[in-house]
């Protein structure tokens, strides 16, 4: 363990408990984990095991019931709502395996979406939100809503959004649930590339082997605790075995378009 | 923070225009009610003072007994040496004159019409502010004289007369007929809505020996009294009283049978009833919108529900609860004050129609507009609070499981 940087993520004793008296139901029973800059790590683990509530609170959407989150330093389980609101805008990004893009909006306006919370002024949106979109290789998409576009493309708007905002840290609930293999090896490279080039530590919940073997790092998530937590030497990506730090690779913006 | 809210709301409402407008009708309906009702009961107000002036300003009314009624049977009636008395020993009248009124059908060839017939003195047509048109009044001698002879109103004129030249034509009333000496300006409607050239003006004296048949003098139903500018209503009144109580013999502490009454009293009582019914109808427009307010509510109720997982998505990515709430809040905000807007621009199309109709006065009146709007903005922030406040509410976690 590398104790010269700081972990980004730094959980101690989480528990989260829901319900209360006899109906009371454990789902995270103390989980410690420490998560470093540049990271990209799977989630893995059953329905109801916990990675669910585990990643919530990690990305700052619900709180604990008791232990300690440290993220940069800061003690999120003492933060309130607002404060967390702002962490989530400032600091993180999130892609759904719903996509969850505003309906009926064009492309554009969900990217810009985050910015807009943010204050920040028309034009600079404007010019980031498109600079976003060609990043993940949508530029010519700007106008098209959620309805006008496929999955894989609705992913990618998700992901330019996320991104739009310049977060560190970017959250993904398992984001190629609803998108065929195809398209899940191009989110997935994606990933990896932003991860590699931009050094965006990744926190990815899925299910799937084969979605998980593109992470560095995978924890199993079994009955509320951690019950394993492997790095993964040769992790997917789109130039072949050995991807940490070997040559550039294919550019993001030269994904071909779906 | 405020404008950011205000463009995502607007950004909304253009998202569903349709849906917008069925929701802001209530409201717009409302507004244009309100001001519709008040600018036009306004206007009727001021219709009604400015008809019961045209009967002159700055005029009394004497009248037998108390009230309205104009006296039982016992109360005496006036006679010509009381009008005598009020001209010539009460400070500050310009003129008196009697009014002995009857009505019977006034014949002219084969055309009949029942009409008011009233025995007055010159100086009356002073005071009544009557013009004539042709002809020419009659005089103190046709008073003295008790001359057969009648001043008619424009409507009696074209009754009787129709193309005919009126002057010189012969009327017949009763067991009487008059020779016609003149004819008056058009008057128009009188402030209880009768028709004020639906008369025909001979001499008191004429109307009493001839007309009435009977021999009493003591048959003039009502003294009108004009004042001298500077002196005020109230001011004659006082004058008058007393010289009235005296020749009528009434004791201390007899209560006074004659009423004297200023016609802006008169006036002020009819337009206050008429504010009265403005403020009613006021009312009742009022709740229309208040209802629209409730229209309004219930949409955003359901609007809430319908975006609950966007919701999720907002507070997901950063917005803070009381974005969300201020954000529902601006949109129903802006819808309220669009709808009041419209209603606005409503009215006045509404006031400028209806007021033709009904030959009212359109008399704009900014307050009402004002508050009409204001209310409008006020509704939206009160009926859209609360689902606002639900919205904001929402845990993002759940909200993002929705639908």
């Amino acid at each position: 363990m590398n104790q010269a940087v700081e972990p980004l993520i730094r959980l101690r004793g989480l528990t989260k408990t829901y319900g209360k008296g006899d109906a009371a139901f454990q789902a995270l029973k103390g989980v410690d984990i420490d998560i470093a800059p540049g990271e990209f790590v799977a989630v893995m683990g059953h329905s109801g095991s916990g990675k669910s509530t585990l990643m919530n609170i990690l990305g700052c959407l619900d709180t604990p019931t008791s232990g300690s989150y440290r993220f940069n330093g800061i003690a999120v389980e003492s933060l309130n709502p607002d404060q967390r609101s702002l962490l989530r805008r400032h600091a993180l990004g999130f892609i759904f395996q719903g996509f969850n893009l505003l309906a009926r909006t064009s492309a554009l306006e969900n990217v810009e979406l985050p910015m807009l919370y943010r204050g920040i002024s028309r034009k600079e949106r404007h010019e980031r939100a498109r600079a976003a979109l060609a990043s993940v290789g949508l530029p010519n998409k700007e106008r098209n809503t959620p309805a006008e576009l496929s999955g894989g493309q609705q992913q990618r708007v998700a992901i330019a959004r996320a991104l739009a905002t310049n977060p560190g840290t970017l959250f993904a609930d398992e984001p190629t649930g609803n998108l065929d293999s195809r398209t899940t090896r191009e989110i997935m490279e994606l990933l990896c590339n932003l991860n590699r080039d931009l050094g965006i530590t990744i926190l990815m919940v899925t299910h799937e082997d084969d979605v998980a073997a593109y992470a560095k790092r995978v924890v199993h998530v079994v009955d509320g605790l951690i019950d394993s937590d492997v790095i993964n030497e040769q992790p997917m990506s789109g130039q072949g075995p050995g991807a940490g730090g070997q040559g550039r690779g294919e550019e993001v913006g030269d994904l071909p378009e779906h | 923070m405020f404008w950011n809210a205000f463009l995502i709301a607007l950004r909304e409402i253009r998202r569903n225009p349709t849906r917008a407008f069925l929701t802001v009708l209530g409201v717009i309906i409302g507004v244009a009610a309100v001001i519709t009702m008040v600018t036009l009961g306004r206007g009727a107000t001021e219709a009604v003072k400015s008809q019961i002036s045209i009967l002159g300003s700055n005029l009394l009314v004497l009248r037998p007994g108390q009230g309205w009624g104009g006296g039982g049977r016992n109360v005496p009636l006036f006679n010509l040496a009381d009008v005598q008395a009020i001209t010539n020993q009460v400070p500050g009248v310009r003129a008196a004159a009697p009014m002995a009124q009857t009505m019977a059908p006034a014949i002219h060839l084969e055309k009949a019409r029942n009409t008011d017939i009233h025995g007055t003195t010159p100086p009356y047509f002073g005071i009544g502010n009557w013009k004539i048109n042709l002809g020419r009044f009659f005089d103190d001698e046709d008073v003295v004289k008790g001359n057969p002879v009648a001043v008619i109103g424009e409507t009696i004129r074209k009754e009787l007369f129709g193309n005919e030249d009126p002057i010189g034509g012969k009327i017949r009333l009763n067991n009487m007929t008059v020779v016609v000496i003149g004819v008056t300006a058009v008057k128009g409607q009188g402030g209880f809505g009768e028709d004020l050239d639906d008369n025909i003006f001979v001499p008191v004296t004429t109307l009493q020996r001839r007309l009435n048949g009977q021999r009493s003098k003591q048959n003039i139903n009502q003294i009108m009294i004009s004042a001298e500018d500077g002196y005020s209503g109230d001011e004659i009144i006082a004058s008058v009283t007393p010289l009235m109580r005296e020749r009528r013999n009434l004791r201390g502490n007899e209560a006074n049978n004659f009423s004297v009454v200023d016609t802006r009293q008169i006036a002020d009582a009819v337009s206050s009833s008429t504010k009265v019914m403005t403020t009613l109808l006021g009312a009742v427009a009022g709740v229309s919108l208040l209802v629209g307010g409730i229209g309004i509510m219930n949409i955003m109720l359901v609007s809430v529900t319908e975006r609950t997982r966007e919701i999720g998505i907002r507070l997901a990515i950063g917005a803070r609860a009381r974005e969300v709430l201020l954000q529902f809040l601006v949109e129903a905000i802006t819808l309220s004050a669009v709808g009041g807007a419209v209603g606005v621009a409503l009215a006045l199309g509404l006031c400028t129609g209806i007021s033709k109709l009904i030959e009212v006065p359109f008399l704009f009146d900014p307050k009402i507009n004002l508050i009409a709007f204001g209310f409008s903005a006020a509704i939206g922030v009160l009926f859209g609070f609360m689902p606002a406040r639900r919205a904001a509410r929402l845990d993002p976690i759940d909200a993002l499981r929705h639908e």
